[in-house]
């Protein structure tokens, strides 16, 4: 489990990338891809570059104008699951 | 998928999806022209190693006349314009062509992510530093073995040394790393050394791919099939491996399709996920199936990638489920397994359209049933191999 004080950045394999057919965002990987839905796609831009995962919470709440609470809890569940396959780097 | 090898498709793909994260679409309807999503680039099947499970066909030599860089750069942006996301550069060895940077370039230039699928020979530091530099984003090495006599023997050579350097400078330029190993009876008992030498060179990712007996590898099937204790005990070690390691390397254990009730979901499916093209320029749904006799496969040098993809006849003809006989055709798991290889129904039966005698379903499964009470004989020496030769395919 990622700790909601921890800070995270997209580890150097993953890329983000817009599909050319379907405008869609996928995470591609050595030999993988993932097509993210819009809110996994708006977490994983904010992790491009490193910062606390209470950051990326406050802006996605800002963004959403959703409970800080359900964001927080979306965006750690998202976390653990790219950590899980090696696609974060954890700090 | 076919053989084993770098190249094994079991464990490529798109997966299933986390929460919140939308897979591909799982069932086209029935007539739909499926979008790959990987580009398979065997760009030579000249290779220094001589691997008795190569997925390679066994008249290599007859594809010999390879395509040049600007007639792969048309590939790469054909395939790109179909919905491809992934290019594996593979071979034989893609290193021996002098072109390489340029085809890496090439391939970048198409937004491709692009994996080299290598064994590591022959290259340096500098060589791979230029290929980072044109837009290369991954390195699978391949391993034979740690047991130079084991290398040796499956490979025809042992180049541990040289292939820890290429590790090591692929990691050095940030590059990551898969290590893959192809599994076989002369090897599994090794399973824990290649879980420590993937932690050692820094590997993100260890593929054991157990060898899938098509082309060299069924040639080879007496000598490499292991037996079902050596699997299963290798399975768990490699399961422990994986719990141990989550988050720092994902471990994969592909089961030999002989040992499981299922046959594999070969390649995603026929011509669905996955597009291969040979040195020579013939477009394949999987590196095997060149060898279907009654199939003609056609060629970018005649015709662009894209009209092939959509309309080859031997591109369409085992896509979907319409082809499919009993007991496939009314199975839940038709659209899960596919029906399993079709590869390894010709080559094991003659028709590529039967049900994959890897199925405990099919009629025909006494034969790998067969097989797998052999392979529980013991062996009193390491059985001769026919290694790899392009002389061989005559």
């Amino acid at each position: 489990m990622i700790p909601p004080g921890a800070r995270v950045r997209l580890a150097p394999k993953a890329r983000l990338q817009n599909d050319r057919l379907s405008g869609k965002a996928f995470l591609l990987y050595p030999e993988r891809g993932l097509e993210l839905s819009e809110s996994a796609a708006r977490i994983v831009a904010a992790c491009v570059v490193e910062k606390p995962v209470a950051a990326i919470v406050d802006e996605l709440t800002a963004a959403s104008g959703e409970p800080r609470e359900r964001i927080e809890s979306e965006v750690l569940s998202f976390l653990d699951a790219l950590d899980d396959r090696g696609l974060l780097v954890v700090t | 998928m076919t053989a084993s090898g770098d190249q094994s498709g079991t464990l490529k793909g798109f997966p299933n999806p986390p929460a919140m994260v939308r897979g591909e679409q799982s069932s086209p309807a029935p007539h739909a022209i499926p979008r790959p999503y990987t580009l398979v680039a065997e760009l030579t099947y000249r290779c220094p190693l001589a691997c008795g499970y190569c997925s390679n066909p066994l008249d290599l030599a007859r594809h010999a006349d390879e395509l040049d860089t600007d007639a792969w750069r048309r590939v790469f942006a054909d395939a790109a314009a179909l919905g491809a996301l992934q290019a594996n550069l593979t071979g034989g060895e893609p290193l021996v062509r002098p072109d390489l940077t340029d085809l890496v370039a090439a391939a970048h230039a198409q937004q491709l992510y692009v994996n080299l699928i290598t064994s590591g020979i022959p290259a340096d530091r500098a060589r791979l530093a230029e290929l980072a530099g044109a837009g290369l984003n991954s390195v699978q090495l391949s391993v034979q073995d740690v047991d130079a006599h084991g290398a040796a023997w499956i490979a025809g050579r042992d180049d541990l040394d040289s292939k820890l350097q290429v590790a090591d400078a692929a990691r050095a330029l940030g590059l990551p790393l898969t290590l893959n190993v192809v599994i076989h009876r002369g090897n599994i008992a090794r399973v824990p050394e290649f879980v420590a030498l993937a932690e050692r060179i820094g590997a993100e990712r260890l593929e054991l791919a157990n060898t899938q007996y098509l082309g060299w590898a069924l040639a080879n099937r007496e000598a490499l099939l292991p037996a079902r204790a050596d699997i299963e005990r290798a399975r768990a070690i490699a399961a422990a491996a994986a719990d141990r390691l989550r988050g720092k390397i994902e471990i994969l254990f592909v089961r030999p399709d002989y040992y499981a009730d299922r046959p594999r979901a070969c390649m995603d499916g026929w011509a669905r996920r996955y597009i291969v093209v040979t040195p020579d320029g013939v477009v394949l749904p999987c590196h095997q199936a060149g060898g279907i006799v009654g199939l003609t496969f056609e060629n970018v040098r005649a015709r662009p990638l894209a009209a092939i993809w959509n309309d080859s006849p031997a591109l369409r003809a085992y896509r979907g489920d319409a082809w499919m006989p009993a007991p496939c055709r009314t199975c839940d798991e038709r659209h899960t397994d596919f029906g399993g290889c079709r590869c390894q129904a010709f080559a094991l039966l003659g028709d590529a359209g039967a049900t994959d005698p890897a199925c405990a379903l099919s009629p025909r499964h006494e034969l790998v049933r067969e097989a797998r009470a052999r392979a529980e004989q013991p062996a009193a020496a390491p059985p001769p191999i026919r290694l790899r030769r392009m002389r061989s395919s005559a």
